[in-house]
């Protein structure tokens, strides 16, 4: 048991990373990456809607929609909840943990059209995680989009200084860029555990 | 057909509670937020500047309602926005005096260079390099336009190798004068009296000076014991001009033998019986005619 969930942990953050190998959450990764505070920010927020998604969505796919053989409607029920789960949880942050929230600030709402979030929830019901496998897939692949935009923002940094061809500046080279870091990401593709 | 009539009944039902649940946590989430706070934001600029020190306007709105910033902190609103808040604030409105940024250099060094520079085209890059960049003046502006790139008003430009502030535009956010690496930049106020400045931040002695800038200050104190307030003091074989004692009359201007101290932007030609008497103090014999510097003199602000 252990080790298949430490198997789910290290396959989402890095070999099955939802940026660089499943081209999740695109829009935030090149949008909110050009600091590393920003980027950092915005990993933490998807982290914590991902693990709370997934946590959520389980039993409702599970009691709701499995029994009554509706498995059809996942995406559009998922939306429902995802949109619902993070207006519930910005209400409950201001009153509760402002600090949080204003940590989180702009990206909270941000992420309820992730499609990042959305992909991990449909992934728990495709791939028939259990409910704690489906939490530890959530927040692992939060974990992912956490390093990758990080990391991204970083080479970003490092590249507002370099000179490059006037046809490049700006988003061009960085999808170079992101293009350089999926690829050394493939590297982990051959990676087996167990 | 059951099906999709269960489809229906199932997205009403969770559309329906969840409804539910998000009218509840709005009722038991609320936070009250002071309607001042709001009003003051939308008072505000809304640059989001940060000149005031705080994450941009509503970040200020927030902190003068919580009572941690002066209502007159805001810069780019200058006076009028300040009377505003004190007014939805109601207290008295401290008095705001308008700012803007000057840069301290001529930029005539940049026909002196040390070497040829072919780097990134960023003053911080430059400034890091050996010897403190290309420049033959320490102390001179690099021209490489950190500050434009800075500015969110587009107030400063490089023209001529050196930095020039757009007085109409300039809103005193400070920010230039955090990202100059040579901190040639200050907030000077504007304009309350005739304004009088000394563009120039070179700390180097007088021959060395005299050799790589055409008007640098050489620290000869004339300017000081010109000055009836004592508002002039030489540090460092640079003269500074104290704001809050100086009156705007210009003498200094009069007697500066490098004709540095503009007055309102403009260096002012010197009177006849003043001339003969400053030239031989301190003034070398390689300076220009008082008559060519006049005529650009709008550089200096």
């Amino acid at each position: 048991m252990d080790v298949s969930l430490f198997t789910i942990a290290l396959g989402a953050i890095l070999v099955n990373n939802f940026i660089f190998s499943q081209f999740l959450g695109i829009c935030p990764f090149m949008g909110v990456s050009k600091s590393t505070d920003t980027a950092s920010g915005m990993g933490l927020a998807v982290t914590f809607v991902m693990g709370l998604a997934s946590a959520v969505c389980w039993p409702i796919n599970h009691f709701i929609l499995e029994p009554n053989g509706l498995q059809f409607m996942q995406t559009i029920v998922f939306i429902l909840v995802i949109a619902s789960l993070v207006q519930f949880i910005e209400m409950f942050l201001q009153k509760s943990m402002p600090a949080l929230y204003t940590a989180l600030g702009v990206y909270l709402p941000l992420i309820t059209t992730n499609c990042a979030v959305l992909g991990v929830v449909l992934q728990n019901t495709q791939n028939s995680y259990g409910f704690v496998a489906s939490i530890v897939y959530g927040v692992t692949g939060g974990l992912g989009f956490l390093l990758a935009i990080y990391l991204f923002a970083s080479v970003r940094e490092k590249m507002e200084f370099s000179e490059c061809p006037k046809a490049f500046e700006g988003f061009p080279i960085a999808l170079v860029a992101a293009g350089l870091l999926a690829l050394c990401f493939m590297g982990f593709s051959g990676l087996k555990i167990g | 057909m059951t099906k999709v009539i269960l489809c229906f009944a199932i997205l009403l039902v969770m559309g329906a509670v969840f409804g539910a649940i998000l009218a509840f946590a709005a009722k038991v989430f609320a936070v009250e937020k002071d309607p001042r706070e709001e009003a003051i934001a939308e008072c505000l600029p809304g640059a989001n500047c940060g000149g005031c020190g705080f994450p941009g306007c509503s970040g200020y709105a927030a902190a003068v309602v919580a009572g941690k910033a002066a209502t007159n902190n805001c810069a780019a609103g200058g006076a009028e926005v300040a009377a505003k808040i004190a007014e939805i604030m109601g207290v008295a409105a401290g008095e705001s005096v308008k700012k803007i940024a000057a840069v301290r250099c001529t930029g005539c060094g940049a026909d002196h260079t040390k070497y040829n520079y072919q780097g990134v085209h960023d003053c911080l890059a430059a400034s890091r390099l050996a010897g403190g960049g290309p420049l033959a003046c320490d102390f001179g502006c690099l021209g490489m336009g950190t500050c434009e790139q800075v500015c969110p008003f587009d107030a400063i430009h490089v023209k001529n190798g050196v930095a020039v502030v757009d007085e109409e535009k300039c809103k005193a956010c400070s920010k230039c004068v955090d990202a100059c690496p040579r901190h040639l930049i200050a907030l000077e106020p504007y304009k309350t009296k005739k304004h009088v400045a000394i563009p120039c931040s070179s700390k180097a002695k007088g021959p060395v000076v005299t050799k790589i800038c055409t008007n640098g200050c050489i620290g000869c104190s004339l300017c000081a014991k010109a000055c009836p307030k004592e508002a002039i003091v030489v540090e460092n074989f640079l003269a500074k001009i104290d704001y809050d004692k100086c009156v705007g009359c210009g003498l200094c201007a009069q007697k500066c033998p490098r004709h540095l101290i503009t007055v309102d932007g403009v260096v002012p030609e010197v009177k006849k019986p003043a001339a003969p008497k400053a030239a031989p103090a301190a003034a070398p014999k390689a300076e220009p005619a008082p008559a060519a510097k006049a005529e650009e003199p709008p550089k200096a602000e």
